[in-house]
């Protein structure tokens, strides 16, 4: 694989390494104001939490807890996988950086897969609000506000989790089949990393928040 | 060709090796695909005229139906109107105002760059911005939204009847334009600076987008999450704006001015940042305490987070945090303050010259002084408590966001316009418009202090009889800003074809924007620039001055 010759830069940037920087930069900021949108949606559970703590634990018990937890080694491994390719690919060791991000991707689709089979349990025990929801006992008129939170912080994170799986295939098939991620330039590979690593970060606050808080 | 002549060329103007910007390619696809910078400011620049014309249309209609207190419209046709009026003016018009056309043009050319950081992810703004637009325009066009420009709950989302759901749709997406703008400008502004460009010799307008950027960056998200909640309750109702459902109303306003108060100096910091260009160069004289400047800007952009609550003043938060808030409020206005003594103290002993973008701009800092002292009126308790959803708040905060903020748009169109376009406007009916401005405006908003603190609740179709010499002068007044807002079209329309060409460098000012042709060249910079001075080095006494990159200019 021909990676001593490095990739022309773009107008704007003078070097290839200022484009790669520029690249990191860009997705950092970008996670700045990600996270100020989920912080503002656990800023609002947490108000509502506080306001109705009884109702919110009965509430929060009939998550599904194993779903829950599969789902939160599930990413983590991901997110180790996908150092794991990052690092082959600074390494120059391109099939170790294939296999590490399909494994990646699979593992995102595993995530998916289990979410949904979540959703479809929830659905059975009638705790979608509107669709199907029946009040159960102890959870008063404020459950529905938990699992108006569930699904709006569930549904948002799956959709950025989908938005991760389609720039990891986007390496996968475009970046890296036509050679373009090398040890010289593997910064577009970084940025698929770091935003990878932040959809698992929201993760690891939505699961103590809505599986684990009260559940003891 | 002889040597000599290509040495002079080099100094005075760049070798032009390169077609313009303009004339580099002429396919629509050229256009609508592009990827720099300057033809985006300029897609940018049709579509804000195009909303602020629209949103325009809807206060001219609230003004003629105030003209007489029996009004004109139909009640619900007023609400409607006014919605609409704040809506398409605060996020189709004056929050993207100056970052996306002039932000966008002479960012990179001010800091020494062939273009944005991400000049695809620019272009795509753009488009998300249009789709906003064209959501906003199908809400207007089925009848609008009637629960004013801050969709309270639970009126937004229990009671009212319009196309609400649409219009928080059109907020939601704009905020994906904003973000995508801001984050570029953050991006570009730290790494793409030319060798020597360090922080403390930007100019100031580069610091008044960054100091933007950075509070567009951070604030926009909660509103996006604010219009999502909102939408996704307007639209399933599980309860959580909902009071019946143990929902909070109040956590919509809070999560709503966490963004809209920041989202005020959003307007104004780009603002400042033009003012700060124009009156060194007409006053042919350095800026005055620049570190000062950029400590207020940025001072202002932090602050800005601390004081939202001071809309809720009325809306039942506890008196401690009320008292919290006023005192954030009083400590805005210090570098506020700071940035008008500045501009003013720059004048002294200047070589003033009155041109169009220097009226625009003295008429800036006399209207935004105006809405900056009514504002520290509001910020005390006892004086909100009585002027609150009065005529009063709507003549303030229009001082600032219309008064300061689109005189210093206007002011800006003029002074770059040269750069734009390659030639000049004309300098007497520039003149004419940049006066007309001031005097209509103050016509138009000055009778509404007076009418809010008698007592006019704002966003009523009707008022007592009494009142209508005050009104119909307001009326008055708005017809005559309208002709001031619709000349510039006219006349820069007619500088187009028949301009007087204009050199690299018209207004002898220092910035890395006036080394180069005009229209600038496709990819800006022949060369990368290498900064050796702070901005703003004018000499008032000799008429001299020396640019950013060191070359001395005499008289």
């Amino acid at each position: 694989m021909p990676d001593s010759a490095l990739p022309r830069p773009e107008i704007q940037f003078a070097t290839i390494a200022q484009q790669g920087d520029t690249a990191e930069l860009g997705i950092w900021a970008f996670l700045i104001n990600e996270t100020i949108f989920f912080g503002a949606l656990i800023f609002t559970y947490f108000l509502y939490r506080n306001f109705y703590p009884h109702e919110f634990a009965v509430a929060a018990k009939d998550t599904v807890l194993w779903c829950g937890t599969l789902n939160f080694l599930i990413l983590i491994t991901s997110s180790l996988t996908m150092v794991l390719s990052i690092n082959a690919a600074a390494q120059g060791e391109r099939k170790a950086m294939i296999l590490w991000l399909v494994i990646t991707c699979a593992l995102g689709f595993a995530f998916l897969l289990v979410k949904g089979y979540e959703y479809y349990l929830d659905f059975l025990h009638k705790s979608v609000p509107i669709v199907a929801y029946e009040i159960k006992p102890g959870e008063g008129n404020a459950g529905i506000l938990f699992w108006a939170f569930y699904w709006v912080a569930t549904g948002l994170h799956a959709i950025h989790l989908m938005a991760g799986i389609g720039l990891v295939l986007y390496m996968l098939l475009w970046r890296i089949r036509r050679g373009l991620i090398t040890p010289a330039y593997y910064a577009p590979l970084e940025v698929v990393g770091i935003y990878w690593s932040f959809v698992d970060v929201v993760w690891l606050f939505l699961f103590p928040c809505i599986y684990l808080v009260g559940r003891s | 060709m002889s040597v000599t002549t290509v040495e002079r060329a080099s100094a005075d103007e760049p070798p032009e090796t390169e077609p313009s910007y303009l004339t580099a390619e002429n396919t629509i696809s050229s256009w609508l695909l592009t990827r720099d910078h300057k033809r985006i400011a300029l897609l940018f620049f049709a579509s804000i005229t195009f909303f602020f014309f629209v949103g325009g249309m809807a206060a001219t209609l609230m003004r003629l139906n105030l003209a007489t207190p029996e009004g004109l419209l139909q009640p619900s046709v007023y609400n409607r109107m006014f919605t609409m009026h704040g809506i398409i003016m605060v996020w189709f018009f004056l929050i993207p105002s100056i970052p996306t056309t002039f932000g966008n043009f002479f960012i990179p050319l001010m800091i020494g760059a062939r273009d944005l950081a991400f000049p695809r992810v620019n272009l795509g703004s753009w488009y998300v911005f249009n789709l906003s637009g064209l959501v906003v325009l199908y809400s207007l066009v089925m009848g609008g939204a009637d629960t004013g420009w801050t969709f309270y709950t639970p009126l937004s989302t229990s009671f009212a009847n319009g196309y609400v759901f649409a219009a928080a749709m059109a907020v939601f997406i704009n905020g994906f334009s904003s973000i995508m703008t801001s984050l570029n400008f953050v991006v570009t502004i730290h790494r793409l600076r030319a060798p020597g460009m360090t922080w403390m010799r930007l100019p100031l307008f580069v610091w008044g987008i960054y100091s933007v950027s950075v509070v567009m960056l951070t604030a926009t998200p909660v509103l996006t999450m604010d219009t999502f909640l909102l939408a996704v309750e307007r639209f399933v109702g599980t309860g959580l704006f909902d009071p019946a459902h143990g929902g909070d109303v109040l956590l919509w306003q809070h999560m709503f001015w966490f963004y809209s108060h920041p989202a005020v100096y959003i307007m104004i910091l780009p603002a400042m940042g033009v003012i700060s260009e124009i009156i060194p160069c007409y006053a042919r004289r350095p800026i005055f305490g620049y570190a000062g400047m950029v400590i207020a800007l940025m001072a202002i952009a932090i602050l800005s987070f601390f004081v939202w609550a001071h809309h809720m003043f009325v809306a039942g938060i506890s008196i401690y945090s009320a008292v919290f808030f006023s005192l954030m409020t009083f400590f805005v206005a210090v570098p506020s303050a700071i940035k008008v003594f500045n501009w003013t103290v720059s004048l002294h002993k200047g070589s003033i010259s009155f041109d169009a973008p220097m009226l625009y701009a003295l008429g800036f800092v006399l209207l935004f002084t105006v809405g900056g002292v009514t504002g520290l009126m509001l910020a005390t308790l006892p004086v909100d408590v009585d002027v609150h959803g009065t005529y009063f708040v709507i003549a303030h905060f229009h001082y600032i966001m219309v008064g300061a903020t689109v005189s210093a748009y206007f002011a800006a169109l003029h002074y770059w316009w040269p750069k734009i376009t390659g030639r000049y406007y004309p300098e007497g009916w520039a003149r004419f418009s940049a006066i007309l401005t001031y005097v209509g405006f103050n016509f138009t908003f000055f009778p509404q202090f007076i009418l809010g603190y008698l007592g006019m609740a704002r966003r009523s179709y009707t008022y007592p009889a009494d009142w209508q010499s005050w009104n119909l002068l307001s009326s008055a007044g708005a017809s005559i800003l309208a002709v001031a807002y619709a000349l510039p079209l006219l006349y820069l329309g007619w500088s187009l074809i028949w301009g007087r060409k204009a050199g690299p460098n018209p207004w002898r000012a220092t910035g890395l924007e006036w080394a180069i042709a005009s229209p600038p060249p496709e990819h800006n910079f022949e060369r990368t620039p290498t900064v050796t001075l702070e901005p703003y080095s004018y000499d008032p006494e000799h008429g001299s001055f020396v640019t950013q990159e060191g070359r001395s200019h005499a008289r």
